[in-house]
C-alpha cells in the first residue's frame, strides 16, 4: 500500500483562468437564454417604434373621440400596427390618471400608499437602442437624451441586446432638472404592466440605483432620475409625505393602492389631493393664471352635441344645441372650456345633466383631454368645503374601522349645506 | 493451457516477443474466458511457478475484474458474475491459499485480487464468509500470512462501502487489527500491516467511536504506534491520525492535548515523512474548523451539525512558533521542482490555514518572526520571514494587516529588485501577489495601491518578468490581481496609462525562451486576459490592436508542420493559450456595441483560423476555440450564417466527443449561442443537431453533467425554429418526460445528488420554456396541448418535493406561465386544478428572492388571461 501523499498545493495561484473563461460564457448563455425567453414573453417589443417618432409640430391632437376603442391596456399588438400622430395619441393615453381624490377609500392605511407628489411635468421616459425620449401626456417631446438608464446611452456599460428598453413614468421637476419616477411601466424589456404596485415600486427602489440612473449628470447620462419615497398611508406615512422635507416642490399627495395593476387612463386606484400646505395650485387658474371668480372645466364636445368628461364611461354635463357648435365653429372631439354658473341636481341625484354653463373658449393647445368628473368636484370642494388634511389622519387612524364611508356621508353633508348657502 | 511462459514473455525487454506474449494472452481470454481466468489463478498459486509470472497473473486477473471507466467497470462486473458459480469458488479458493505463500508478490498480488473480487460479491450478498475464512485463525498463523491476511482486510475495507459489512463484522475485523496494531506484536511486518489496514478500516467505525471504551482503546493504539522504533509504522500511524482527525474530529477532544504533544515532537524531531504527516495532522484539524465555521456563517449560535470546539486557537500559542520553526528548513532548489514537498512547505502551507482558522489573532504571534528574520543575512531568513508573511494574509482582517502591508509594501518591492537570492525573490513575487488578492480593490476601505506607489509597483513587477522564470510567474500573478482589484472602477482605473507598457511586457514574457517552465506561459496569458477583462473604454483601441497580435501569433502556429513530438505538444498547449485569449477578447469588445462593430471587420479571419484549429485533435484547443466561437456568434447576430456550412461538421464532431465530455458540454452551450445568433436560420442545421443531442441523452457513457445543458439546448432550438420544432416533439417529449419522472423524487438523495437532480430539472424546464414559446401564437399550438398535463403534474411533484433550489423555483413558475401563455383556454381548467397554480404560485408571489417574484407575476398575469377567456 502506498503511503498516503499529504502534498497541498504550494504557491500554486487560487484561480483557474480556464475554469473562469468557461464560467464567463456559461454566465454569457444563461443571460442570453434568460433575455432570449423574456423577450419571448414580453409583448412590448414594438414599443420601440415610438422612438422613431420624429419631434415634427404635432397635428390636430385633440381629436380624440370616445368612438375611438378604448385602450386599458398597454397592447402593443395594437400600438404596432399605428404611427406617427395617431401613435402620439395613443401614447398620450397610456398614462396611468390618478383620480382626484373626493372622498376617503376604505382601508387606506392598509391597503395604500403615500408620497408627496413633485411639481412638475408629467410624462414618460423611454429608453431604448441607446437614447432615452421623454414624452409629455399629450405625446409631444419633452427631452431627447443620454441616460444611464438600460440602453439608454451609447457606452459600453449597457450589455443588453437591442430588445432591452425601459418605460417610466415620471414627473421632470424644473428647478433642479431632475427626473422624480414614480411608477415603472417596463424595465429592461419586462413589462411591469400587470405587476402589482407593491411589486413595481420594490423593483424600482432596486433597480434604478442599480443602473447608475440616480447619479450625478454627466456625458453619457444628462439628466439624473430619483426614485420617489413611498410611505403606507398609516399615521407616520401620511405626515411624512405631508410634512416631510423633499428634495422637490411638492404639488400635493399621491395615494396609490398596493395591489393595484399599472393601468391606463383614469383610475380610482390612483389617487390625488392637495390642499394649500402642500401645493401652490390648490384651486385651477384660467389661461392668464389668475383663478377666476367662477370654477371652470374643461369638457369635450361629442357627436351628438353632449358634453362630456374623460371619465369612462364620461359623465355628461350638459348638451350644447347645433346652432351653438355652428356659430362657434365647433367639432366633435373638440375640448371646450366652461365657467360653472349651477350644478343642477348633479348633488341631489348625481344627474349632471342640468349644470349652468357658460362657454369661455377653447382651451389652451397643450390640453388634449377633458377634465375628469373627479376634477370638476375636487375643485368644486376646494372652493368651497375641502376634503381637510385632519379628515384623513382621522381616517388613517380609525382604519381598524371597516366601514369608512362615514366619512363620505360627511363630506356630502358639507358640500350639501355649502351648497344652499 | 499454459501461461507462465507467456506472462514471463509478456514483461521480456524484446518488444516483438513481448508483443506476441500479450496478443497471446489476449487471445485465450477472447476466446475461452473461465479457463483463461482459472489458468491465472492456478498460476499465482502455484508455488513452483518463478515470482515474477504468478505476480503478473495477479494482475491480470485484476483487470478482468476492474476498470478506471466507470461504464467498462460495470461491463466487468456483470461478467464476472454471470461466470459459472462452481468456477467462482474454485478461482477464489486458490486466491485465499496464495495468502499462505512463502513468496512476497504473490501473497501481495493476492490480496488485491481478493479485494476486488471481495468489492463486486459482497454487496451482492455473495462470498458472505470471506472476512470469517480471513479472521478464523489470523492469531495462530505463521507470520507472513497474518501480515497478507491483514492486508487484504485493509484491501476489502478500501474496496467495498461500509453498509456493505454488518456491524458485528466490523467489529471482528477491528478487534483483529487493532490487537495486531498493539505493541505486544513483536513481528514488523504485521505491526505495520495492521496499522495500515486500520487506516482503510476507520471509516466503518462510525459505531466504534461512539463507545467511549472502544474508542479510548483504538486511540491509545494509534497513538502508541506513533511511538514505534519502525519509521515506517510511525508514518502509518500519524496517516491514521490525520483521518481520525477528519472523519472523527467531534470525537476529539478528550485525546487533542496529546495528540498537540505528540505531533510537536514528531515535526521538531522525527524524519521528514513522518513531520510531514504530523504538520497534515493539524493542517486537516484547519480544514475541519474552517469549513464548521463557514457554515455558521458568523452566526455562532447556530445549531450546526458540528460544533466547533476550536482546537488550533487553543494550540495557537504553542503550534504557531512550531510551524515557523519548520520555514527555516527550506531546500536550495525547490521553486524549481515541481514535486517539491517539504517540512518548509508544508508548515507554511498548515501556517497559511491557522490564519484562515483563527484570523486576526494570529498577527502577534507572527509579526516578531518576521521582524527578527527578514533583514538577516542568511536567505533561509529573509525567505522564510517572506513566506510568513505571504502566508497570513488570508484570513486576518484587513484592518488589522493594511498597516503592517503599508509599512512592508516598499520593502517588499526593493527586495523583488535586489534580493541576491532568487528564493527570496520568488516568494516575495507570490507575497505581493497576496497582498492584491486579499487586499486590494474597489471595496476595501483603505486602499494599498495609491497614485504614489502605482507607477513603481507595476514598474517593479514587469522588470521582474525578466527574472528566472519561476519569479517571473509570480510577478504575473501578483500583475493579475493587481488587474482583477480594477475590475469595477470604469474609466477611473490607474492602469489606463500602463495598459499598452503591460500588455507588451506580457507579450515579451510569452515569447521567453524558457516560457516552458514554471508554467510561465499559462501566467502570462491569464494575467494578459484579466488585464483585458479589467480594461475601460479608453483603452478598448488597444484591445483591437492586440486581437491582430494574437491573430498573428495563432496564424503561426498553425503554419509550422514537421516538428517534434515534444515542439507539438508545446505548439498545442499555445493555440490553446491563444484560443482563449481570443475568447476573452471577443466578449469584452462584444460587450459594446461601438468595439463589437470595429470587431466585426475580423471576424472572417478569426473564424477561418479557428476552423484550421479544429483540424489539430487536442481537446483543451477545442474547447478553447468552440468558446471563443461562441462569443463570437453572440456577437455577429444573425450574419453568423454564413460560417455554418464550415462550421458544421466540427460542431457535430464536439457534441460526439463522449470521451472528452468537457468538449462535448461546450458545443451544447454554443449551439444555444448559434440558435439565438441566428434564430430560424438554424433551421437547416437542426435535424443532425437533434439527432446527435437525442444520441447523446441515450448514451451512458456520457458524463451526466451534460445531460442538463441538453435539455436546455432543445429549448434554446425550439425558441429558435419555433413550430418547426413539431417533427422533434416525438422524440424530444418522451425524454424529457422519463427524465422529468426520474428527477421528481429524491428522497434519500445525497446533497451532491439533490444538486444534480436540480440541474436536471432545470434543464428540462428549460426545454419545456422554449418549446412553448416557440410554439405561442402558432396553428399548431394544440399539439402541445397532450403533454400539459403531464409538465403541470412534474411541477406539482416538484413542488410538493420541496427541495428546488431558487433557480428551478424560478424557471418552474415560469414554465407554468408559459404553458398558460401559449395554450390559453385549451388549458384553462388544468391550470385551475393543478397545485402548482394556486399554493406553488402564491409562494412565489411573495417570494424575497425578486427573480421568482418576477417569474411569479409573469405567470399570474399568463394564468388569468388564460382562465379569462
Amino acid at each position: 500500500m502506498s503511503s498516503k501523499d499529504p502534498i497541498r498545493s504550494f504557491k500554486q495561484p487560487s484561480f483557474s483562468d480556464q475554469r473562469k473563461r468557461r464560467q464567463q460564457s456559461l454566465q454569457r448563455q444563461s443571460q442570453n437564454r434568460e433575455e432570449a425567453q423574456r423577450h419571448a414573453r414580453s409583448l412590448l417589443q414594438t414599443i420601440l417604434s415610438f422612438l422613431d417618432v420624429q419631434p415634427e409640430s404635432h397635428g390636430d391632437i385633440s381629436l380624440v373621440t370616445q368612438s375611438e376603442e378604448s385602450v386599458k391596456e398597454f397592447d402593443v399588438r395594437q400600438a404596432a400596427r399605428i404611427r406617427g400622430a395617431e401613435a402620439r395619441r395613443w401614447f398620450a393615453k397610456q398614462l396611468m390618471m390618478p383620480e382626484w381624490m373626493i372622498d376617503i377609500p376604505d382601508r387606506l392605511s392598509s391597503d395604500w400608499y403615500v408620497c408627496a407628489r413633485p411639481s412638475g411635468k408629467r410624462c414618460f421616459v423611454v429608453s431604448s437602442n441607446g437614447i432615452t425620449v421623454s414624452r409629455l401626456r399629450n405625446g409631444s417631446l419633452l427631452h431627447r437624451f443620454p441616460s444611464a438608464l438600460p440602453n439608454g446611452a451609447r457606452t459600453n456599460k449597457s450589455t443588453g441586446s437591442g430588445q432591452s428598453y425601459c418605460i417610466l413614468d415620471c414627473i421632470f421637476h424644473e428647478p433642479d432638472q431632475t427626473y422624480y419616477v414614480i411608477d415603472m411601466v417596463c424595465w429592461a424589456g419586462i413589462s411591469m404592466y400587470e405587476c402589482t404596485a407593491d411589486f413595481r415600486f420594490f423593483w424600482l427602489n432596486n433597480k434604478l440605483v442599480e443602473t447608475g440612473a440616480c447619479d450625478r449628470p454627466s456625458v453619457s447620462h444628462k439628466y439624473m432620475f430619483r426614485a420617489i419615497s413611498f410611505f403606507d398611508c398609516d399615521q407616520e406615512g401620511l405626515n411624512e409625505a405631508y410634512t416631510g422635507i423633499a428634495p422637490y416642490v411638492k404639488d400635493g399627495l399621491l395615494f396609490c393602492n398596493k395591489h393595484s395593476h399599472y393601468q391606463s387612463g383614469n383610475t380610482p386606484l390612483s389617487l390625488v389631493w392637495k390642499d394649500e400646505k402642500c401645493s401652490q395650485y390648490v384651486i385651477d387658474t384660467d389661461s392668464k393664471g389668475l383663478i377666476p371668480d367662477q370654477q371652470q372645466v374643461v369638457l369635450e364636445l361629442l357627436d351628438d352635441g353632449r358634453l362630456a368628461t374623460s371619465d369612462e364611461p364620461p359623465a355628461i354635463f350638459a348638451h350644447l344645441d347645433s346652432r351653438f357648435i355652428q356659430e362657434n365653429e365647433l367639432k366633435a372631439g373638440n375640448l371646450l372650456r366652461f365657467a360653472i354658473k349651477g350644478w343642477g341636481s348633479y348633488f341631489t341625484d348625481g344627474n349632471l345633466e342640468g349644470a349652468d354653463l357658460q362657454y369661455v373658449g377653447k382651451p389652451n393647445r397643450s390640453k388634449n383631454l377633458a377634465d375628469s368628473l373627479s376634477k370638476v368636484v375636487f375643485q368644486y370642494m376646494a372652493r368651497n368645503a375641502p376634503l381637510r388634511i385632519e379628515q384623513l389622519f382621522t381616517a388613517v387612524n380609525a382604519s381598524r374601522k371597516e366601514d369608512a364611508t362615514i366619512c363620505d356621508l360627511d363630506i356630502v353633508d358639507l358640500t350639501l349645506n355649502s351648497m344652499d348657502a | 493451457m499454459e501461461v507462465t511462459q507467456f506472462l514471463l514473455n509478456a514483461q521480456s525487454v524484446d518488444s516483438t516477443v513481448r508483443k506476441h506474449a500479450e496478443d497471446t494472452l489476449k487471445q485465450f481470454q477472447e476466446q475461452n474466458l473461465p479457463a483463461f481466468l482459472l489458468s491465472l489463478s492456478t498460476e499465482l498459486v502455484s508455488e513452483e511457478k518463478p515470482a515474477e509470472s504468478r505476480k503478473l497473473a495477479g494482475l491480470v486477473l485484476k483487470n478482468a475484474l476492474d476498470a478506471k471507466e466507470q461504464h467498462r467497470k460495470s461491463e466487468l462486473v456483470q461478467r464476472w458474475l454471470s461466470l459459472d458459480v462452481g468456477l467462482r469458488s474454485q478461482i477464489k479458493g486458490f486466491l485465499l491459499q496464495t495468502l499462505y505463500s512463502g513468496v512476497h508478490d504473490a501473497r501481495s498480488t493476492a490480496s488485491q485480487v481478493i479485494a476486488k473480487v471481495a468489492g463486486i460479491e459482497l454487496p451482492h450478498k455473495q462470498w458472505l464468509d470471506l472476512i470469517g475464512s480471513l479472521l478464523s485463525n489470523i492469531h495462530q498463523l505463521p507470520p507472513h500470512a497474518k501480515q497478507a491476511s491483514l492486508e487484504t482486510l485493509g484491501y476489502i475495507c478500501e474496496e467495498v462501502d461500509p453498509d456493505v459489512l454488518d456491524q458485528d463484522q466490523v467489529n471482528k475485523i477491528l478487534t483483529a487489527v487493532v490487537q495486531s496494531m498493539n505493541a505486544t506484536e513483536s513481528n514488523v511486518d504485521v505491526r505495520l500491516a495492521a496499522t495500515r489496514a486500520i487506516y482503510n478500516a476507520l471509516g466503518f467505525a462510525q459505531a466504534n467511536f461512539s463507545n467511549d471504551m472502544e474508542r479510548d482503546y483504538i486511540m491509545k493504539v494509534v497513538c502508541e504506534a506513533t511511538l514505534s522504533p519502525e519509521v515506517k509504522i510511525r508514518q502509518a500511524a500519524f496517516e491514521c491520525l490525520v483521518s481520525i482527525g477528519s472523519t472523527y474530529y467531534e470525537k476529539l477532544a478528550p485525546y487533542i492535548k496529546d495528540i498537540f504533544m505528540i505531533t510537536s515532537k514528531a515535526v521538531r524531531d522525527d524524519e521528514e515523512s513522518v513531520s510531514l504527516q504530523a504538520i497534515e495532522f493539524w493542517s486537516t484539524i484547519c480544514d475541519e474548523e474552517i469549513d464548521i465555521l463557514e457554515e455558521y456563517g458568523g452566526d455562532f449560535t447556530a445549531d450546526s451539525d458540528v460544533p466547533c470546539y476550536y482546537f488550533v486557537k487553543q494550540a495557537l500559542s504553542a503550534l504557531v512558533p512550531m510551524l515557523l520553526e519548520t520555514l527555516l528548513k527550506q531546500e536550495e532548489d525547490q521553486d524549481q521542482d515541481e514535486g517539491a514537498w517539504n517540512l518548509a512547505m508544508a508548515g507554511g502551507t498548515c501556517l497559511g490555514l491557522v490564519a484562515r482558522t483563527v484570523g486576526d489573532e494570529i498577527v502577534p504571534l507572527v509579526m516578531p518572526f518576521i521582524e527578527e528574520n527578514i533583514t538577516k543575512a542568511d536567505w533561509r531568513q529573509r525567505e522564510a520571514a517572506t513566506y510568513a508573511f505571504g502566508s497570513i494574509l488570508e484570513g486576518p482582517s484587513p484592518s488589522k494587516l493594511t498597516p503592517i502591508v503599508n509599512v512592508a509594501l516598499s520593502f517588499m518591492l526593493t527586495a523583488l529588485t535586489n534580493d541576491s537570492s532568487s528564493h527570496v525573490k520568488d516568494t516575495t513575487a507570490w507575497t505581493l501577489g497576496r497582498i492584491f488578492e486579499f487586499l486590494h480593490g474597489s471595496t476595501t476601505e483603505a486602499p494599498i495601491i495609491t497614485a504614489a506607489n502605482c507607477q513603481q509597483i507595476i514598474s517593479v513587477l514587469l522588470q521582474s518578468m525578466k527574472d528566472a522564470p519561476n519569479v517571473a510567474e509570480k510577478a504575473c500573478g501578483a500583475l493579475y490581481f493587481l488587474a482583477q482589484g480594477y475590475e469595477d472602477v470604469g474609466s477611473t482605473s490607474p492602469l489606463i496609462p500602463y495598459f499598452q507598457e503591460v500588455v507588451q511586457a506580457l507579450l515579451n514574457v510569452s515569447h521567453r525562451e524558457d516560457a516552458s517552465e514554471s508554467r510561465l506561459l499559462t501566467a502570462a496569458y491569464e494575467t494578459l486576459n484579466e488585464v483585458v477583462r479589467c480594461s475601460t473604454e479608453e483603452t478598448a483601441r488597444l484591445v483591437l490592436e492586440l486581437i491582430q497580435v494574437i491573430m498573428a501569433e495563432l496564424h503561426k502556429t498553425l503554419e509550422a508542420h514537421r516538428i517534434s513530438s515534444g515542439e507539438r505538444e508545446k505548439q498545442t498547449e499555445l493555440q490553446g493559450l491563444l484560443c482563449g485569449c481570443l475568447q476573452v477578447i471577443i466578449q469584452k469588445l462584444c460587450a459594446s456595441e461601438p468595439t463589437k462593430f470595429a470587431l466585426m471587420q475580423y471576424a472572417d479571419q478569426i473564424m477561418s483560423l479557428f476552423l484550421q484549429v479544429f483540424g489539430c485533435r487536442n481537446a483543451t484547443v477545442h474547447e478553447e476555440a468552440m468558446l471563443a466561437i461562441g462569443a463570437l456568434a453572440y456577437g455577429t447576430g444573425p450574419n453568423f450564417a454564413k460560417y455554418m456550412p464550415d462550421l458544421y461538421k466540427y460542431l457535430e464532431m464536439g457534441l460526439q466527443n463522449f470521451e472528452e465530455y468537457q468538449v462535448c458540454a461546450v458545443t451544447v452551450g454554443v449551439v444555444g449561442d448559434i440558435c439565438r445568433a441566428l434564430e430560424d436560420k438554424i433551421l437547416p442545421y437542426c435535424d443532425g443537431i437533434m439527432t446527435q443531442l437525442l444520441k447523446d441523452l441515450s448514451s451512458n457513457q456520457l458524463h451526466r453533467s451534460v445531460k442538463p445543458p441538453i435539455f436546455s439546448c432543445f429549448g434554446d432550438i425550439a425558441l429558435a425554429i419555433g413550430e418547426d420544432f413539431e417533427k422533434y416533439l416525438m422524440y424530444a417529449m418522451p425524454m424529457l418526460q422519463s427524465a422529468a419522472e426520474l428527477s421528481a423524487r429524491t428522497s434519500g438523495a445525497d446533497d451532491e445528488m439533490i444538486e444534480y437532480t436540480n440541474l436536471l430539472r432545470n434543464g428540462i424546464l428549460e426545454a419545456y420554456s422554449g418549446i412553448f414559446q416557440g410554439f405561442k401564437n402558432s396553428p399548431k399550438t394544440q399539439l402541445l396541448i397532450s403533454y400539459a398535463p403531464h409538465v403541470l403534474q412534474f411541477l406539482d411533484s416538484i413542488y410538493v418535493e420541496k427541495d428546488m433550489d431558487d433557480v428551478v423555483i424560478k424557471t418552474a413558475i415560469g414554465v407554468l406561465g408559459d404553458l398558460a401563455d401559449t395554450l390559453g383556454s385549451h388549458a384553462g381548467s388544468l391550470i385551475q386544478q393543478s397545485l402548482s397554480s394556486n399554493d406553488f404560485l402564491s409562494e412565489c408571489l411573495s417570494s424575497d428572492d425578486h427573480l421568482i417574484k418576477e417569474s411569479a407575476e409573469w405567470a399570474r398575469s399568463a394564468i388569468s388571461r388564460a382562465i379569462s377567456v
